[in-house]
């Protein structure tokens, strides 16, 4: 699991922080510092159909998904396991 | 009439009717009417005089609205300041306008943006945060809370008195160019067109219109005018940021208008909206930069039985065009007409009207043309000039156009953005609406960069997420539907496009 979380928190610090980590925690909101906006959450979860090999929905493109590195941890671990 | 008379109107006819939906929130009419009469007594308890400018600087947030209405009531003239602004520009624009107040959010200074860094502002007078929780105001004679004014004001509208020629806000326009511009809008031009858009547009206190523009955007401020114009709810979202959220909302709150961009436009056709029910929507519009013709094209398949507005703006004068939805279908590249009791036409350089076909400078004559240019009497000179009625101002917008037979008119570029290939003009449009018709691509700029052979040599920024797209893919695609001097020379692709803080392309960072 340690190894979906750096994939997630590499692949945010290297497309919308070009390369800068600074201070973003696991549990950093995207939405209040900024990080995301529409079509970084289209990338977003594009890359996370491709490496994860899941389909996301429209109607799961919900902050409470995809908000966080964290929420995006729990998100994948829900998702990974429904289709196990 | 002013402005906030619509407010007070709505509030007399509808006053327990919801007004605003955002941030969790219903406020109804009367509410905002009270709560903006406390906020302008406020404003004069702590000095502030008629005409005198109040930025606010805060995001799409219910007390931006009670900012807007009570600013006016206290016979200021609000300025809106995009949150996301970065304290350089706001000090700017603080100093631009000499503001005597400033409606902000209590987060901005444990951000570490404050007004009064740096340069004193002898200007500013009062300072009226937005409490959030975990975040306080700091305590000072000169500082109050939203909370507080609402509990120590009273209620009753403030006397004063006021005409349709005072000015009612500055919109400063990001500009593609150079230093920002505060546009001086006064109450008669805010007011008609206003009424304009809400006859075109018919809306009616049976509307409710959902907006993800910020009200520091012109075409974000029109939807709250013309939503308490019309007696309207406005539900306002602070971003399209998840789009699903903003469907949801759309579904649950049975929205009948919804006002959009471009690249709002361009996510929602890559969306699959079977799991929201958008049955109540009447209308879309858009405006800011022009719809590509494949995008009006997919739109008008995905909601059939939505009118499409297509629309053409500048906040030197807020709308300048609209396309009546029943063209849609037959003109899907042309913006339309002049907005109800306004004439516009197009004029070459010697100031000559040319014919239909022909590429000229759309002038807007009308009621709603702005003031000027806050403290800039030389660009106001270029802009606004002198119309057939003394003291009329005519506004030369800079936007170049063609018009077909019967006078519909269809946008080509912006003066400045014209590329100059082998002699010959090329508009950048033309090349975009063409990449727009790549399967995957999301956004597209086109501009001309130095080129010694060429003079200037066309390239093409592509947006296309999570899609497996190359460069020769692109060209190829150029090749097979443009002449071959319109073909980019160069493609490259981006994550995102530098914007405005208004969400148009930035193109002088580009070239």
């Amino acid at each position: 699991m340690s190894d979906m979380r750096a994939k997630v928190r590499g692949y945010i610090i290297e497309n919308f922080l070009f390369g800068q980590a600074n201070d973003l925690q696991d549990n950093t909101s995207f939405l209040e510092k900024g990080i995301l906006d529409s079509t970084g959450v289209l990338e977003l979860v594009a890359f996370l159909e491709e490496a994860f090999s899941i389909k996301i929905d429209a109607e799961e493109t919900l902050p409470d998904n995809l908000d966080s590195i964290d929420l995006i941890c729990a998100f994948l671990e829900r998702k990974l396991k429904a289709a196990a | 009439m002013l402005v906030h008379d619509f407010l007070t109107d709505a509030a007399q006819r509808w006053p327990d009717k919801a007004a605003l939906v955002c941030g969790g929130l219903r406020v109804g009419f009367r509410e905002l009417e009270v709560s903006s009469n406390r906020l302008a007594n406020a404003l004069l308890a702590h000095g502030v005089r008629r005409g005198e400018r109040i930025a606010i600087y805060l995001g799409n947030v219910v007390e931006a609205v009670i900012g807007i209405f009570g600013v006016l009531k206290a016979g200021a003239v609000f300025v809106m300041v995009n949150p996301t602004t970065k304290q350089e520009k706001l000090e700017y624009i603080l100093n631009d306008s000499g503001a005597s107040g400033i409606l902000a959010d209590a987060g901005l200074l444990s951000a570490g943006i404050s007004p009064f860094q740096n340069s004193p502002k002898p200007s500013l007078k009062v300072v009226v945060l937005r409490e959030r929780a975990g975040v306080t105001a700091p305590a000072s004679p000169d500082t109050m809370t939203f909370g507080a004014v609402a509990a120590q004001f009273p209620e009753t509208p403030p006397s004063g008195a006021g005409t349709n020629l005072d000015l009612a806000c500055l919109i400063y326009t990001s500009g593609s160019t150079g230093e920002p511009k505060g546009v001086m809008c006064d109450h008669g031009n805010v007011v008609f067109v206003t009424q304009s858009i809400v006859q075109y547009l018919r809306n009616s206190s049976d509307d409710i219109v959902l907006s993800v523009l910020p009200l520091s955007f012109s075409y974000g401020l029109y939807q709250l005018m013309a939503s308490v114009c019309s007696g309207a709810t406005l539900v306002l979202e602070d971003s399209f940021t998840f789009p699903a959220v903003v469907l949801k909302r759309m579904a649950a709150e049975r929205v009948t208008g919804f006002a959009g961009v471009p690249t709002v436009y361009a996510i929602l056709l890559g969306i699959d909206l079977k799991s929201f029910d958008l049955s109540s929507l009447r209308y879309m519009t858009n405006a800011a930069a022009a719809l590509p013709v494949e995008h009006v094209r997919r739109l008008r398949e995905k909601f059939p039985a939505v009118q499409l507005y297509l629309m053409h703006g500048l906040t030197e004068v807020a709308r300048t065009v609209y396309l009546p939805p029943e063209e849609v279908d037959r003109r899907p590249a042309s913006v339309g007409r002049a907005i109800p009791g306004t004439e516009v036409w197009l004029e070459d350089d010697d100031g000559r009207r040319v014919p239909p076909g022909e590429i000229g400078e759309l002038v807007v004559r009308g009621r709603h043309v702005m003031r000027g240019y806050w403290n800039n009497p030389e660009a106001t000179r270029e802009r606004f000039r002198p119309g057939p009625v003394s003291g009329e101002r005519l506004c030369y917008s800079g936007d170049l156009f063609r018009s077909d037979e019967e006078g519909y008119l269809y946008f080509v570029s912006r003066k400045d953005d014209i590329i100059k290939c082998r002699g010959e003009k090329v508009a950048p449009r033309e090349v975009e609406n063409v990449i727009y018709g790549i399967e995957g691509v999301t956004e597209v700029a086109v501009v001309g960069i130095p080129d010694p052979l060429l003079g200037q040599a066309i390239k093409a920024f592509v947006v296309a997420p999570g899609c497996e797209l190359t460069p020769a893919q692109v060209l190829a695609h150029c090749k097979a539907h443009l002449e071959d001097l319109m073909v980019p020379k160069q493609v490259e692709f981006r994550a995102e496009l530098p914007k405005t803080p208004s969400g148009k392309i930035r193109k002088v960072d580009l070239r």
